[in-house]
């Protein structure tokens, strides 16, 4: 059973806001969860290496050449920031 | 006159464009009007695209007019699952922190179909960000099953496959991290393909586990997902995962005397429906029957596969939605004090109850201190999943499985459970941790509700299951 503080922990980490009762209904999820994946233990992984890629590709590479974007396309994705100014996004201060 | 036209598949309708029978606008009027009085009920849509298919359909009509050769999909109506963008229209992944996003330019995928004159109707409902087996998940709303409104269409391309089973298009995208195309086209008794991983680009599909996403069709016979599969398949420089295919694959001829068909002994396990084992056994039996050499495999890791890929995808999940933070797009409150609490206040109030648990689960899974117990185990065992398939695939060209252990199940019935959502996906996520190409094809009925056979290959071997499928699908 994960403890409600390592539930905190994780929500700040992902940056996702939960209430006290979410909390609670996580801890008992999350476990649940962790408990039916614990069974991945039982596996020999001894000299197996890991998959992060199920075809594998050679290192796909192009040539580091600025490309004009589309200023069409350029509006669009300005048009969806919430909060700008004169062509750049708007962000909190963080210091 | 205007039931044939809703039941057209890709040639069908074509055919009768080119000899005039019908015109684009008509089609396109044609399916818009049944889905306008038919949807209401079923709730396949989630946005309709009226304005600017009817202009799409005006150009192939001039185009005929013209007597100029047409595209593949000249004036061919499709659906599109809302996680794919499609220039101008709304794409909302079924989320509230996406529901004003508006889409600023095409998914390679939708290019590549607009370019061959296929023209997009609508989006349809999925699981909030593809991540659900019932479209329970939406932001928005549950979609009904066609064959049975109490019961769910499958998920999480299920707005897709009801769409094509009740006829509101031609055909539909779908895209598939843990079985989204097939186990909805089965519950729905349509077909639907999961390519091979980087055989379709993912270049404007809404990321949700970026090693396992695949877009594919769900469509109305096998001989329409060949040729979909065709129309968007292929590298893409703007997906560096993206593959070039064998240009000669198209043409193979399929002998079902020659074909060595594997049987997996761990995929028909207590806890199958007996009505859908019956029906899966039935078509082995059929493909034997017509001259294919059956012959029983063990893939041995099967077990671990469920536990592989909830460590795996959410992982993956909760890096990917990292970027909606409510400052570059989507869902935004900018009250908060600071930028931490505007991300907190976004977060939780942009994304639905799964997003959050899967986002939960995989920060933990990737957190300091768990990233060797879970996510690098998991994908070594990844690894021992993908060399069952390799090992059995020395033996036989292609694996025959049922899709989902169950037809389609009642809505609300375990929606509570994730776990044991979790658990009707247990057929077909293996097939994504090795990459591989599969297929639901419907093969029979349990009470009235559809069940898909899936046909598993080698990666870029799609061309065996449509040859497979095809020969089943004219047999069953």
């Amino acid at each position: 059973m994960i403890s409600r503080e390592e539930v905190r922990h994780i929500a700040k980490l992902a940056r996702l806001g939960i209430t006290g009762k979410e909390e609670e209904k996580f801890q008992r999820e999350l476990s649940k969860i962790l408990d039916y994946i614990e069974q991945l233990k039982k596996v020999d992984i001894s000299n197996v290496l890991p998959t992060s890629h199920s075809i594998s590709v050679e290192n796909v590479v192009r040539e580091d050449e600025i490309k004009q974007q589309d200023s069409e396309v350029k509006k669009r994705i300005l048009e969806q920031v919430p909060d700008k100014k004169e062509g750049h996004i708007r962000v909190k201060s963080i210091l | 006159m205007i039931m044939e036209l809703d039941e057209l598949t890709i040639s069908q309708a074509l055919q009768k464009l080119k000899r005039k029978e019908i015109s684009a606008t008509e089609l396109v009027r044609n399916f818009f009007n049944r889905i306008e009085e038919k949807d209401k009920k079923i709730l396949s849509f989630l946005s309709l695209n009226k304005d600017s298919a009817f202009l799409k359909a005006k150009e192939v009509d001039d185009l005929i007019i013209s007597g100029k050769t047409l595209p593949l999909l000249a004036g061919i109506p499709i659906a599109v699952k809302d996680n794919i963008l499609v220039e101008g229209l709304r794409c909302t992944a079924a989320s509230k922190i996406l529901e004003n996003y508006i889409a600023p330019y095409d998914a390679t995928v939708i290019k590549r179909l607009r370019d061959q004159g296929a023209i997009v109707l609508g989006k349809t409902n999925l699981d909030e960000f593809a991540m659900g087996s019932s479209t329970e998940n939406s932001g928005f709303f549950t979609t009904r099953n066609p064959y049975d409104s109490d019961r769910v269409p499958g998920g999480s391309s299920g707005g897709s496959a009801a769409a094509v089973a009740a006829n509101f298009c031609v055909f539909a995208l779908g895209s598939d991290t843990g079985g989204s195309i097939r186990q909805p086209a089965s519950f729905c008794g349509v077909v639907g393909l999961k390519p091979t991983y980087g055989a379709v680009s993912r270049y404007g599909l809404i990321s949700m586990a970026s090693s396992l996403d695949q877009i594919g069709p769900i469509t109305k016979n096998v001989e329409d997902a060949k040729i979909v599969f065709e129309v968007i398949s292929g590298k893409d420089p703007l997906d560096s995962t993206s593959v070039i295919l064998n240009p000669d694959s198209s043409n193979y001829q399929l002998q079902i005397k020659d074909l060595r068909i594997g049987v997996p002994k761990e995929y028909f396990i207590k806890g199958t429906d007996p009505g859908v084992e019956n029906i899966i056994k039935n078509s082995i039996k059929k493909a034997e029957t017509l001259g294919a050499k059956i012959e029983e495999i063990s893939l041995p890791h099967t077990e671990y596969a469920l536990s592989c890929y909830y460590i795996i995808m959410p992982s993956e999940v909760s890096a990917n939605l990292a970027r909606y933070d409510g400052i570059k797009y989507g869902y935004s409150k900018l009250k908060g004090q600071n930028l931490l609490d505007v991300y907190l206040e976004n977060r939780e109030e942009g994304f639905g109850e799964e997003t959050r648990r899967r986002i939960m689960l995989g920060t933990y899974t990737l957190s300091a201190g768990y990233y060797e117990a879970y996510y690098l185990r998991a994908q070594k065992v990844r690894t021992l999943i993908k060399k069952d398939f390799e090992e059995a695939f020395k033996k036989v060209d292609l694996i025959l499985t049922p899709v989902s252990p169950t037809p389609a199940f009642k809505i609300g019935e375990k929606i509570k459970d994730p776990l044991t959502m979790y658990l009707s996906d247990i057929f077909t996520i293996a097939v994504n941790l090795a990459g591989l190409p599969a297929i639901s094809l419907p093969v029979g009925k349990v009470d009235n509700l559809p069940v898909g056979l899936q046909i598993i290959a080698q990666p870029f071997e799609e061309n065996k299951i449509f040859g497979l499928g095809q020969i089943l699908e004219k047999n069953i």
